[in-house]
């Protein structure tokens, strides 16, 4: 089954490359197929390949649409979707690495 | 006046992407490295073995990142690791098979794969994403140069100045900068990860410079803080040079003794120095222990992004960042200060004839309550997280403190009723409208109060400072604006408030000694003024009456 999830996305310059990586490397730690969007119409990208998550170019203020189908799809929408809410954990360092 | 150039100077200019001065021979980079690879490829092996070549360059070259991430700070790895997680992915790979099946080689297919991404980047709208073309070419140029039979890249030595088309990251954190020199780029970009490593490291950095006529082993002198790249200088623009960095080194070496010290006057007396904030990214690079508190965050930032006015969400995420960097140190964040010369659409009134005596700051809140309402909610929320004061700026009568407080306390009491965890800060008060500045007895209810120089100044000297015929006009030393100062410091003593000052003035070596002379024991300045305040409090001497 299906499942989806939006997440308005604040994080200073977008998903940039920091933000990327650590977007992608936890969409791997799931078994269930995962995609994204900043349309919530598609196209639909492979939220576990950072070259297209960079192709995306979202800027900030975008929100992000998620869907995953799989065993822990429910898991992976809820890990991704907090990543976001948490502005990718970069209370330090993310502007300057972004 | 400076002489005018010998006829063997010149001067060429871009934009300056990380400040500071070098002085040095410059060094091309070998932009002609990587064709090696594409000359190998000119009888290609069977698509089996091209791919293999290929899967073992890409392997090799991860092994040189991930032993090069191992050896760099934080920020620097965080920029190969984003590299490494690239280059594991097919995704990259895949058009470059797809053309090694098709009969060719290793080094063209991955040339014209990477080639392609690169325009992509390259043509984006946002700088930030335009910037990232110079990764994907160090991937690319990596990647070749092992298909080239493990060609190494050029060596280089520091205190040189490079130059050429762009300069990739690696090439970047394999340069020995300890001994100086800078970097001069024909493109580039100020947003690049390059330009980041050069501004965190202190290295100058010009870009932009075009297509100028530039030969190897030229003596230069780099200008990072203008942009300007002066190639086989005379004797005067040498010696003019060199005086400027001696300058820049003593004011250096003065403000990095003082920056992480705790701010005294020569004659002993303690002064507490906070930071204003426009920015939260700006924190990234400071270190909280080098201030007393953040005197000031200017919440106008939250509303100028693309998305309109923000909700109570982001506000207090971007609250909460700012109080989690401070570790409970104080943090005064100031209400919505827009109108005047800080407009925002859909929210200050568009055609006033005199927006600096308009409606602005907390006359604005008291107006658009609905507004003013979810920033009270996320600061009642936020308080949770830390030292918390908030700052209602332009008050000018003892009522709009209390409708404030009204307001206040009925965003809480509506947090309470959701169950949502709240907490009550004090509510202080900007002094920037004469009338609070002449009698601070009226606003009792005021838990603090910050003088905002830079508009109590251009009210009392009824000058603005952008207006460039006045501007002189507009001078917080003018004894007028000081002893309104001080009448304010002594009535907020006998009162019992604190007061602080969060305007320019605080953080100017010219005026500081004025202010402190005043009674003014609080300074809140901008970050990149910490070090020139705390130097210039160290050299004041309030027993010295005439001084």
């Amino acid at each position: 089954m299906m499942e989806e999830a939006s997440v308005f996305m604040t994080h200073a310059i977008g998903l940039h490359a920091r933000p990327s990586v650590k977007l992608t490397k936890l969409a791997k730690t799931f078994t269930a197929k995962i995609e994204l969007s900043v349309s919530g119409e598609g196209p639909w990208i492979d939220a576990k390949s950072i070259v297209k998550v960079m192709a995306a170019k979202a800027p900030q203020d975008t929100t992000l649409f998620f869907r995953a189908e799989g065993e822990d799809a429910g898991a992976a929408l809820e890990a991704l979707k907090a990543l976001v809410e948490r502005d990718f954990d970069e209370g330090a360092a993310d502007a300057a690495n972004a | 006046m400076r002489p005018m150039p010998e006829a063997g100077t010149r001067e060429f200019r871009g934009k300056p992407a990380a400040p500071g001065l070098a002085t040095g021979t410059l060094v091309f980079l070998d932009e002609a490295t990587n064709r090696q690879a594409e000359t190998s490829d000119a009888a290609p092996g069977s698509p089996d073995e091209e791919a293999r070549r290929l899967r073992e360059a890409i392997a090799a070259s991860g092994e040189d990142l991930t032993a090069l991430m191992s050896s760099l700070d934080e920020q620097s790895a965080g920029i190969i690791e984003f590299q490494i997680a690239m280059l594991e992915d097919d995704v990259l790979v895949e058009p470059a098979l797809a053309s090694i099946g098709a009969g060719q080689g290793a080094g063209v297919a991955w040339r014209g794969a990477l080639d392609e991404q690169i325009a992509d980047y390259e043509a984006a709208e946002d700088e930030y994403f335009r910037a990232r073309s110079a990764d994907l070419r160090d991937l690319r140029d990596r990647v070749l140069r092992h298909l080239g039979g493990g060609l190494q890249a050029q060596a280089i030595l520091g205190g040189v100045v490079l130059a050429g088309r762009d300069v990739t990251p690696s090439r970047f954190l394999e340069t020995d900068w300890s001994r100086g020199g800078g970097l001069a780029l024909r493109q580039g970009s100020p947003s690049s990860h390059v330009a980041m490593l050069a501004r965190a490291r202190g290295v100058p950095m010009v870009v932009g410079l075009g297509d100028i006529e530039l030969s190897d082993e030229s003596e230069v002198l780099l200008d990072g803080d203008s942009g300007l790249l002066i190639v086989d200088p005379d004797a005067g623009a040498r010696a003019a040079f060199a005086e400027r960095q001696e300058a820049a080194r003593n004011t250096r070496e003065s403000e990095d003794e003082f920056r992480s010290k705790p701010a005294v006057t020569r004659d002993g007396t303690p002064v507490s120095v906070m930071i204003n904030v426009a920015d939260p990214d700006e924190l990234d690079a400071l270190d909280p222990s080098h201030c007393d508190g953040i005197g000031l965050v200017r919440s106008e930032f939250l509303f100028h992004g693309a998305g309109g006015l923000p909700d109570e969400e982001r506000q207090y995420l971007a609250y909460r960042r700012i109080l989690t960097w401070a570790a409970g140190k104080p943090v005064i964040i100031r209400t919505l200060d827009a109108g005047g010369d800080k407009p925002i659409a859909g929210l200050t009134a568009p055609d006033e004839s005199n927006p600096f005596l308009g409606l602005r700051g907390l006359r604005l809140s008291l107006a658009r309550p609905e507004v003013f309402r979810v920033q009270l909610r996320a600061l009642g929320r936020v308080a949770l997280q830390g030292n918390l004061k908030i700052m209602l700026p332009m008050v000018t009568r003892p009522e709009e403190i209390a409708q404030a407080k009204r307001l206040y306390a009925e965003a809480l009491a509506s947090l309470r009723a959701e169950g949502t965890d709240c907490a009550e800060a004090p509510l202080g008060m900007m002094v920037e409208v004469p009338a609070a500045a002449i009698a601070p007895e009226l606003f009792g209810e005021a838990a603090f109060f910050s003088v905002g120089s830079n508009d109590l100044t251009q009210y009392v000297t009824a000058a603005g400072r952008d207006i460039a015929a006045v501007a002189d006009l507009n001078d917080t030393l003018h004894p007028a604006v000081l002893k309104l100062i001080r009448s304010l410091v002594e009535g907020a003593a006998a009162m019992g408030r604190e007061v602080s000052l969060c305007g320019d003035a605080g953080g100017e070596p010219a005026q500081i000694p004025a202010l402190l002379r005043c009674g003014l024991r609080s300074l809140s300045v901008a970050p990149r003024a910490l070090g020139r305040t705390k130097a210039t409090i160290a050299t004041t001497d309030l027993g010295d009456a005439d001084g």
